[in-house]
């Protein structure tokens, strides 16, 4: 009895020692990846940058990198059409995003804010390959007769398809902060004889600030982001950027020239530099908002 | 009795309009979207196109092999990201000794989420298909979703465990059980609801993703005779069909009937997930 | 000379009557104090003369209120304007996220107030007003949550004076600071009287007896006795007032 005891007792520490390795594992597991995907990028895309030249790189207006003679590997078209593009989606769909924010936070009754967050959620769920067919066939062709071009593949229109797809995190995350701002501030404002907007713009809309900040760097993020929706209708054509311009995307960039630059040359490791680009301004806009929160939670 | 001032009386309506305007103008814009793919995509789908394999020769159009890469996508995906993904929420929230190894994998997670799914096909293409030689594959689009969204399922988990009272596990290790068999039978329990969720959230991530996947998966329409056919070689999801057939082809009426489908699915997973977000309320 | 009158008050939250029947008048320039046991009615009395009440959803008011002889619940009726002139401080301090400055400016700026020589200057009355100026004017641009406690609540009723009310509601307005906060509010309520007619909200007998001229005690939604402070604490008229000011029941 005692040894068929001492054999379980043996057995169950034993399973319970084998399941924490197995949950510490997927734990390494999980940081592996993100080694690996860093590594990747920044090894692949570093031999491109160091043939180039990283000025050179970034700072070189032309992308001609199939010229026969003397190929051109300067990538700030895309970095600047990239900028521009997030920058208008940004100056478009934030207002709209707080506004609606807004109107579900304060003003919607009940019955109606649960209809209005049901579109939101049925928005962010759209793939972005649907956004680009309905922006292609409705929105290109609408540029091009409303402005007169002669193609309506342009910035504008990846702008608008843009601020429309980062409308819904912005939603949610204003909403959220706005939600969490303390009622006593806004009984506070009423007391004194403001009105109900006043209140909600000139009080709750401060004191909700850094929410809706950290709603607009999230934004930022998911538009320099998204590369098939936008490659459906900004023309991609390596151009400088202006808005009746067809242009291409850092990441539209990326997955244009996946398909047809030949594995080994120039052109594919150009590629991958590119990538690395993209990945270390999105490090950049994580690190902002990881900071944003963690003031946040101090302050 | 004295009135509000016409000035504030008029910025007071005002903003009141433009808030009503904002929210409308969102429920338009869903309105519109869902109003212009179903009156140019339900037309066209046929039941031929759901279940035929496409032909050029024949000149047949079907979708049933990239409905099928979907469902394999989906399910391979979920197969490992899912068993991975719970094993490491479950080790940061109840093994984690040392809180650094714990901080460096929340904050490898959280950074993992922000990376555009253009850099995961990138990456997946380089190591996936390039490196260990496989090729366009449902297997490498498989492994490259899987680090895609485990992410969102070690969150989603972790949310869901944390909201375990802890009264529960004291209780039971008081007892004397094993940090494992608590876990099994309690915590777990306790949490599948979330779980459930999370799950939901990525399938919903999985079906309409395509960046990812243009380049690991790749866009070959045919169908496999067997389930390692299927996985080692090229197969276009829906979305990936949706992009080829719109962009590279022309087809855009094919496109739209995709986009439909698309569509039904993205209402489909947003009213499981409502459902079972009802459900955990109620417990 | 009476400012607030209520004849036939009575207020429901959905089926619950909180107040019956209320009939008071209260005079201008002294302190009045509402008192009685927790849930009595006191608070909801207080927020039915700015017309705070009206926020709480399901609320339901009948008979009369005025204020300088105009019914405030008269359809038609500007809140912003009746809130304007019936100011209030809350029990615990509320001050703005935003700097002093900001904070007293506020009311003003939403009143139309635009020039910056005369925001100054009610800036600076307002704080001189409560009692802070000295402890704040050389931080006037930082945040006000930088304040302690007692000087938040200062700062509140330096914000309330800021739109120049005629009436200052406070409901339990020292009930969360220390002893020291209490007694400098204490005085400053005092200080206020000969300009604003003041209606306190108290748990605290000692402080009504302290600065109250005029005294309500109310029990369960009922006002059991109206009059004079030290006539009330020294020959209350109704049992259940002497009972709850000796201390028996609270």
């Amino acid at each position: 009895m005692d040894a068929l005891e001492a054999k379980y007792a043996a057995a169950k520490r034993y399973s319970e020692t084998a399941m924490g390795l197995v949950f510490l594992l997927c734990g390494v597991l999980a940081v592996a990846f993100v080694l690996l995907i860093s590594a990747y990028l920044i090894l692949s895309g570093l031999p491109a940058i160091r043939e180039v030249g990283l000025l050179d790189f970034l700072f070189g207006p032309v992308w001609a990198p199939t010229h026969k003679t003397e190929p051109q590997f300067g990538i700030l078209p895309f970095i600047l059409t990239s900028v521009y593009g997030t920058a208008g989606a940004v100056a478009v769909g934030v207002p709209v995003g707080f506004l609606t924010a807004m109107f579900l936070s304060k003003l919607a009754p009940r019955r109606l804010a649960a209809v209005v967050r049901t579109a939101v959620d049925l928005l962010s769920g759209i793939p972005s390959v649907v956004y680009g067919l309905v922006g292609m066939t409705v929105l290109v062709p609408a540029v091009r007769r409303v402005f007169r071009l002669p193609s309506g593949a342009t910035l504008l229109a990846a702008i608008l398809v843009l601020s429309v797809m980062i409308l819904p995190s912005i939603i949610s995350v204003s909403e959220t902060a706005l939600n969490a701002v303390p009622r006593e501030y806004e009984e506070a404002s009423l007391a004194l004889g403001a009105t109900e907007t006043e209140t909600w713009f000139r009080v709750s809309a401060p004191a909700a600030s850094s929410g809706i900040a950290a709603a607009v760097v999230l934004g930022i993020g998911r538009a320099i982001g998204e590369a098939m929706a936008i490659m459906m209708v900004a023309g991609n054509v390596a151009n400088m950027p202006g808005l009746f311009k067809s242009v291409r995307f850092l990441t539209t960039a990326i997955a244009s020239e996946m398909s047809y630059a030949g594995v080994g040359s120039l052109q594919r490791s150009a590629l991958y530099s590119i990538a690395l680009v993209l990945f270390l301004f999105i490090m950049l806009i994580n690190v902002i908002l990881n900071l944003w929160f963690k003031n946040k939670r101090e302050g | 009795m004295e009135q509000l001032s016409l000035h504030r009386r008029m910025y007071d309506r005002g903003l009141r309009l433009l808030l009503r305007l904002a929210a409308a103008l969102v429920c338009a814009l869903l309105a519109g979207l869902i109003g212009v793919i179903f009156l140019q995509g339900l037309p066209n789908l046929t039941w031929a196109m759901l279940t035929s394999e496409p032909s050029v020769i024949r000149n047949i159009t079907g979708i049933l092999p990239n409905i099928l890469n979907t469902v394999a996508l989906v399910a391979g995906t979920l197969l490992i990201a899912l068993p991975l993904g719970v094993g490491a929420a479950i080790y940061l929230t109840e093994y984690a000794a040392s809180h650094r190894l714990a901080a460096v994998i929340e904050f490898a997670a959280e950074t993992l989420t922000g990376i555009p799914s253009i850099l995961y096909g990138l990456v997946g293409m380089l190591f996936f298909c390039q490196k260990l030689g496989w090729g366009s594959s449902i297997r490498a689009g498989i492994l490259t979703l899987v680090i895609m969204i485990l992410p969102t399922i070690v969150r989603t988990t972790q949310e869901s465990l944390k909201t375990v009272p802890q009264s529960y596990r004291e209780a039971a290790l008081g007892l004397g059980s094993g940090k494992w068999r608590m876990i099994r039978t309690l915590v777990l329990p306790a949490s599948v609801d979330g779980i459930v969720t999370g799950c939901i959230l990525a399938v919903g991530r999985i079906v309409g993703e395509s960046a990812a996947l243009l380049y690991t998966a790749g866009s070959a329409a045919v169908l496999a005779r067997s389930l390692g056919e299927l996985l080692t070689t090229s197969g276009g999801s829906l979305t990936v069909a949706l992009y080829m057939y719109s962009m590279e082809r022309g087809k855009i009426e094919v496109g739209f009937a995709i986009a439909s489908i698309l569509m039904v699915l993205t209402l489909l997973i947003d009213l499981s997930a409502k459902l079972v977000g009802r459900k955990l309320r109620r417990n | 000379m009476d400012i607030l009158s209520t004849r036939g008050l009575d207020l429901w939250y959905g089926d619950n009557q909180a107040l019956k029947h209320i009939d008071m008048d209260i005079p201008e320039r002294q302190v009045t104090a509402l008192i009685g046991p927790s849930g009595c009615g006191k608070s909801t009395f207080l927020k039915t003369l700015n017309r705070m009440n009206d926020l709480v959803p399901a609320v339901r008011v009948e008979g009369l209120v005025t204020y300088r002889e105009r019914d405030i619940y008269a359809p038609g009726t500007d809140v912003t304007w009746l809130r304007r002139q019936v100011g209030m401080v809350f029990q615990k301090p509320n001050p703005f996220p935003m700097s002093i400055y900001d904070n007293i400016a506020y009311g003003p700026r939403i009143h139309g107030v635009r020039s910056k020589a005369r925001l100054d200057d009610i800036v600076e009355r307002s704080l001189k007003g409560a009692a802070i100026w000295d402890e704040v004017k050389d931080r006037l641009k930082k945040s006000a949550l930088s304040l302690s406690g007692g000087q938040q609540q200062r700062l509140c009723i330096a914000r309330a004076l800021a739109v120049e009310p005629d009436v200052l509601l406070m409901d339990e307005a020292t009930s969360a600071l220390d002893p020291i906060s209490t007694s400098k509010i204490e005085d400053l309520i005092t200080e206020l009287k000969e300009h604003y007619t003041i209606i306190i909200v108290t748990h605290n007998m000692q402080q009504a007896t302290r600065i109250s001229d005029t005294c309500a005690f109310f029990l369960l939604g009922e006002l059991i006795e109206f009059g004079q402070t030290t006539q009330m604490f020294s020959m209350p008229r109704d049992k259940r007032t002497e009972d709850y000011i000796t201390g028996r029941f609270g």
